[in-house]
């Protein structure tokens, strides 16, 4: 039987799923903003950032009158908590996406320091994360969720290697230092935006399986 | 567009000597539920009789203030008390459908109203059934006693009544509290779909249930109107200290 109450958590995983695609849209745009030195796509991530903090409000408010009014039980409420978790983390991939975009506009200031080879990769792989994890989400696949979180060793990898790259860059010539910094700064952002698809994995097995799969390895 | 259905200002009851309500102030919206909650005694009850008129069938009692339904006081000499039971319908605490067939219990009120057409009838208890959820359930046995039927069938029988002379308002005094926990599930989705159609006020003991059904809430304490507001600020940031005491079972 459907419930009354049903229909409003369809409501909001649509909400979610909304912000979802802004912040994707959001990560897509700062990257292509860094790799083609394109400024006017590095303010539109600003504008995106600003539709992030809203939607991340509206989630929730929805999902603290729903918890008030509803009284949820079981899987109804593990649903509103993470749901209120997961607009938390993609609000922050939005603001992760904000800080790569602007390192883009001041690269654009200056001629490149090199082609830009791990970077690209490491934006593709947590992208990658990162639309997965909705799919687990969506599709209520915990065993996917399980597979994002392994791949984020993979990305601080990368993030290490970028960084020991472009530190060797900065002793062999200062004239560099500043362009080092500001790509160490997109990887290290890039690094985050793993961490938070892997929390956005956690919360979605804790959905699914009710199981708190957090601070395993630690 | 003016959405008020009921207004009532400066509303004052007695009992005999013993006053059940002060000063109460209350709009009551269109196809909106409006709840009243509050501890035993408060009033909640008294102010949803006084909507149609319930009350003037007790003894010694006597009303101040003024109750407009559409801008037309409720309480003024020539109003028809029948048309406005008619326009304004109730559904008591427990269910009390009539010694008769299931489909009579629905005709009952069309008959009075001169609807005496087989098709006619048959039309108007078929969709007051569907309306109230229970179609699916007695479609079969539409001549059997109202009697055989569950607590929350007779109920929602006594909704479907209510509902057959299509009065504009329902009036509901503690419509669950004599269900069990999956009949009071279905009278509170019943509650949400027919507020599309029809202004809902209803008194509920059980907070929970205010929350869950309705979109506007008062809460009455010792007769008087403490807070009135949208269901979800009154259960998610009450703007009265006692309003907090109460929905967080601190009090009352």
């Amino acid at each position: 039987m459907e419930l009354h109450f049903d229909q409003e958590l369809g409501q909001l995983k649509e909400m979610l799923l909304r912000m979802a695609a802004v912040a994707e849209q959001s990560v897509a745009d700062a990257l292509k903003a860094l790799v083609e030195r394109n400024e006017e796509l590095a303010r539109k991530v600003d504008t995106e950032d600003a539709q992030l903090d809203r939607m991340e409000m509206d989630v929730d408010r929805v999902g603290i009158e729903l918890i008030a009014l509803r009284q949820p039980k079981a899987s109804d409420l593990r649903f509103i908590i993470v749901a209120m978790k997961i607009a938390t983390e993609l609000e922050r991939i939005g603001d992760q996406a904000v800080s790569i975009a602007h390192r883009a506009c001041e690269l654009t200031q200056e001629p490149p320091l090199k082609p830009l080879v791990d970077i690209p990769q490491m934006a593709a792989l947590v992208q990658k994360m990162t639309h997965d994890v909705l799919d687990a989400f969506v599709y209520a696949k915990p065993e996917l969720a399980r597979e994002v979180i392994a791949h984020d060793n993979a990305v601080d990898q990368l993030n290490e290697q970028v960084r020991r790259e472009l530190t060797s860059f900065m002793i062999e010539d200062p004239q560099t230092i500043s362009r080092a910094l500001n790509l160490m700064t997109v990887a290290r952002k890039l690094e985050r935006i793993g961490d938070h698809a892997t929390n956005l994995a956690e919360g979605i097995v804790y959905l699914y399986e009710a199981r708190d799969i957090r601070h395993q390895n630690e | 567009m003016d959405n008020t259905v009921f207004e009532l200002t400066k509303l004052n009851f007695w009992y005999g000597p013993s006053q059940a309500l002060y000063d109460v102030d209350v709009t009551i919206r269109r196809n909106q539920n409006t709840a009243l909650i509050g501890p035993s005694g408060c009033g909640k009850s008294t102010l949803l009789r006084c909507l149609n008129r319930m009350n003037d069938l007790i003894e010694r009692t006597r009303v101040q203030g003024s109750i407009m339904l559409h801008g037309q006081d409720v309480y003024a000499p020539e109003v028809d008390v029948i048309e406005l039971r008619k326009r304004v319908g109730m559904v008591f605490q427990k269910s009390n459908p009539f010694p008769k067939s299931i489909a009579d219990n629905i005709a009952y009120g069309l008959r009075i109203q001169g609807v005496t057409a087989k098709g006619e009838l048959s039309d108007r208890i078929e969709a007051s059934l569907r309306k109230a959820a229970l179609w699916d359930e007695v479609k079969d046995r539409l001549q059997e006693s109202a009697m055989a039927l569950s607590g929350g069938q007779q109920q929602r029988l006594c909704i479907a009544r209510a509902i057959a002379v299509e009065p504009e308002v329902l009036l509901m005094d503690e419509p669950c509290s004599a269900l069990d926990p999956v009949a009071t599930a279905k009278i509170e989705e019943l509650i949400q779909d027919l507020k599309k159609e029809y202004t809902i006020v209803i008194v509920t003991h059980n907070m929970q249930q205010a929350a869950r059904v309705s979109d506007y809430t008062a809460f009455f304490y010792l007769g008087k109107l403490v807070e009135f507001d949208a269901t979800t600020k009154i259960f998610t940031n009450p703007a009265n200290k006692q309003t907090e005491d109460y929905v967080t079972g601190r009090f009352g």
